[in-house]
């Protein structure tokens, strides 16, 4: 550090005040974040690949989903392929991809020690929560759109794009079926934010990564598994676990909006806590790892 | 940044009966402490003394139990992060991210400063030395490096306060004096810097005002010269016969504590009863090989202060582990301390 002679640092300056960041420069740089570490990529690594191992599946075999929506015509049309892949990821892999980047976004600030470097510039901590949180929700989103877009181009280019058949029986057309894909993964995304908050509760007051990502994990596996539990079945409605198949609603003639409502206000009941109680923890807590 | 605080003459930072507990360890216990604006400030205290949990309270890093801390005037609590602005630093070691590089990490905190900072990432990279490195990812850098990253990131908010923690650690001996000089010269230019350290030395040579802090208690708070001061008047003697020396020192008016140890004896006393005791010894026929005054090293005054109340200490909680009460407590104290 010979250099001292740096005209520029360490002279008193005519002060004036200071031009503050908003949230949307520290989401900004919460992304970048992201951007740099692995675990982002291979939860978007798992929404490109699964989608693939599936259609893969279903080129080497004669076989297929016929039990459940739309499983009957995954080989008429591949605006199929992500709706029946929505299905089967609501068990496991979506809980598991929004929880690595939701579980970890708080967390691995402790681990690295890296909260004080970022609670002492000039940004409020509500605006570093409110940061993180969207960058969270960024993110899962944006492995909802890859899974969701991978399975349609690479089923449509294998199977085509004809027209998909409803759950109703009717014939959608091929436009108004993709944007019905669109929507689904919308109402698809409301319990996922769910899950995601979870996480980010769990990462917020665990300040361990691992915990976090496991927790949230156990907790979507326990609610399925109340799921099929004969006897609770009053419990089933209210479960965050059945309201991944709300979408299901939309590809009804007519639309059936009733699960979507229901999906968002049992997904609030889950997250606005969750997130209420991440928020006074995340403002309360003393930071002294 | 704000000048109001400043011009209106508020210290850069005030604590008053600041406590912070940790379940039933008090981790800082009423502490009073004023740093004045352009002060370079010392804060010592052994490992545990409650100086990084001050100085996370002074960051609003952590809420105090009880008290209050100001800097320039502003309480983090009541006012957020705009209490921090002019008000840079680190405890402990800096940290970074470390799948960052160097500079995308500064530009990070820039970018959480707003204002100017990310304009001074270029002279703050030169300033520590790591242009050349920046562009390394931090998980690469040695410990060094990242005091360095540290300083560096403290330096982009241009601070009237710079807050640091052990910065000299990990430094090899040449990024050490680097360290000092900067140091000094950015407290030449006026910034307030409160520096808390092991390094005596480095303490000694910077620091004008010092406070040491032992269990969560303030045992000296004031200038060092003062500190160094009330040490003055004592003297080392090596005479051809210590023991009619010691005997001869007792029996003069105006020596007090004198004390035999492997070398000589060393007693207090004013300088003109000093003069007269060797004027004594040579009536005596005894001979002087040396008459020293000799003044207590910071270091010295430092372990009496906190080695004291380590003792202290250790009585109480051997008192309180016994559950002993009345004669029973003396007891075990005077066990302890025999």
């Amino acid at each position: 550090m010979s250099a001292l002679s740096s005209p520029r640092l360490g002279r008193r300056r005519a002060v004036a005040g200071v031009r503050r960041p908003g949230v949307g420069a520290v989401y900004r740089w919460e992304l970048r974040k992201l951007r740099a570490q692995k675990r982002t990529y291979l939860g978007l690594g798992a929404a490109m690949l699964v989608p693939l191992i599936f259609i893969v599946a279903l080129v080497s075999s004669s076989g297929g989903p016929d039990e459940v929506p739309f499983g009957r015509f995954v080989r008429e049309t591949g605006l199929a392929i992500p709706l029946v892949g929505l299905l089967f990821s609501s068990i496991w892999l979506f809980p598991l991809i929004a929880s690595l980047v939701a579980g970890d976004i708080v967390a691995s600030e402790d681990n690295h020690g890296t909260l004080k470097t970022i609670l002492t510039r000039s940004t409020e901590r509500w605006q570093i929560f409110v940061a993180k949180l969207l960058a969270t929700l960024t993110y899962t989103f944006a492995a909802l759109v890859l899974f969701v877009s991978i399975g349609l181009v690479i089923g449509g280019l294998i199977w085509g794009f004809d027209p998909l058949t409803s759950l109703t029986g009717t014939t959608i057309p091929t436009g108004r079926a993709i944007l019905l894909i669109g929507a689904a993964a919308l109402a698809y995304s409301i319990p996922l934010m769910a899950i995601a908050s979870i996480a980010f509760l769990l990462s917020t007051i665990t300040h361990n990564s691992a915990g976090a990502v496991v927790g949230t994990l156990i907790l979507s596996f326990m609610m399925q598994l109340l799921a099929v539990i004969s006897g609770l079945d009053f419990m089933r409605p209210y479960l965050l676990s059945e309201q991944f198949d709300a979408w299901q609603g939309l590809l009804r003639e007519p639309t059936d909006w009733a699960p979507i409502g229901h999906a968002a206000w049992v997904s609030a009941c889950y997250a606005v806590p969750a997130l209420g109680w991440a928020f006074v923890a995340f403002l309360r807590r003393d930071v002294a790892g | 940044m704000s000048t109001g605080a400043a011009a209106s003459g508020e210290p850069a930072i005030q604590a008053r009966g600041l406590v912070k507990r940790y379940g039933r360890i008090t981790a800082v216990d009423h502490v009073d402490l004023t740093v004045s604006a352009g002060d370079v400030y010392g804060y010592l205290g052994p490992n545990g003394a409650g100086k990084t949990t001050t100085l996370r309270m002074a960051l609003g890093l952590i809420t105090p139990d009880a008290g209050t801390i100001k800097l320039f005037g502003r309480d983090p609590r009541v006012e957020g992060v705009s209490a921090l602005d002019g008000i840079a630093g680190f405890v402990e070691a800096p940290r970074f991210y470390p799948y960052l590089t160097g500079r995308t990490n500064l530009e990070l905190v820039a970018a959480l400063d707003g204002g100017n900072a990310a304009a001074r990432i270029d002279d703050a990279l030169d300033v520590v030395e790591l242009a050349d490195r920046a562009r390394d990812k931090v998980g690469g850098y040695s410990h060094g490096m990242r005091q360095r990253l540290g300083l560096a990131g403290a330096l982009l908010r241009d601070p009237r306060l710079l807050i640091l923690d052990e910065p000299a650690t990990g430094l090899d001996p040449g990024g050490m004096r680097d360290m000092r000089r900067l140091i000094r010269r950015l407290a030449d230019q006026g910034m307030t810097v409160l520096l808390s350290s092991h390094l005596m030395g480095e303490v000694e040579e910077l620091c004008d005002r010092v406070v040491i802090i032992s269990s969560g208690r303030v045992r000296y708070e004031g200038a060092l010269d003062d500190l160094i001061a009330t040490t003055s008047g004592r003297y080392e003697l090596r005479t051809t016969d210590d023991d009619r020396a010691a005997a001869i020192a007792r029996a003069q008016r105006g020596i007090e504590d004198t004390s035999r140890d492997g070398h000589g004896l060393s007693f207090t006393a004013e300088e003109p009863t000093a003069a007269a005791l060797s004027i004594a010894l040579g009536e005596a026929g005894i001979g002087i090989a040396a008459l020293v005054p000799r003044t207590a090293t910071l270091e010295e005054l430092f372990f009496r202060m906190t080695e004291e109340d380590a003792d202290a200490d250790a009585v109480t909680v051997a008192v309180a582990r016994a559950g002993a009460t009345g004669e029973g407590a003396a007891a075990v104290a005077e066990e302890m301390r025999a």
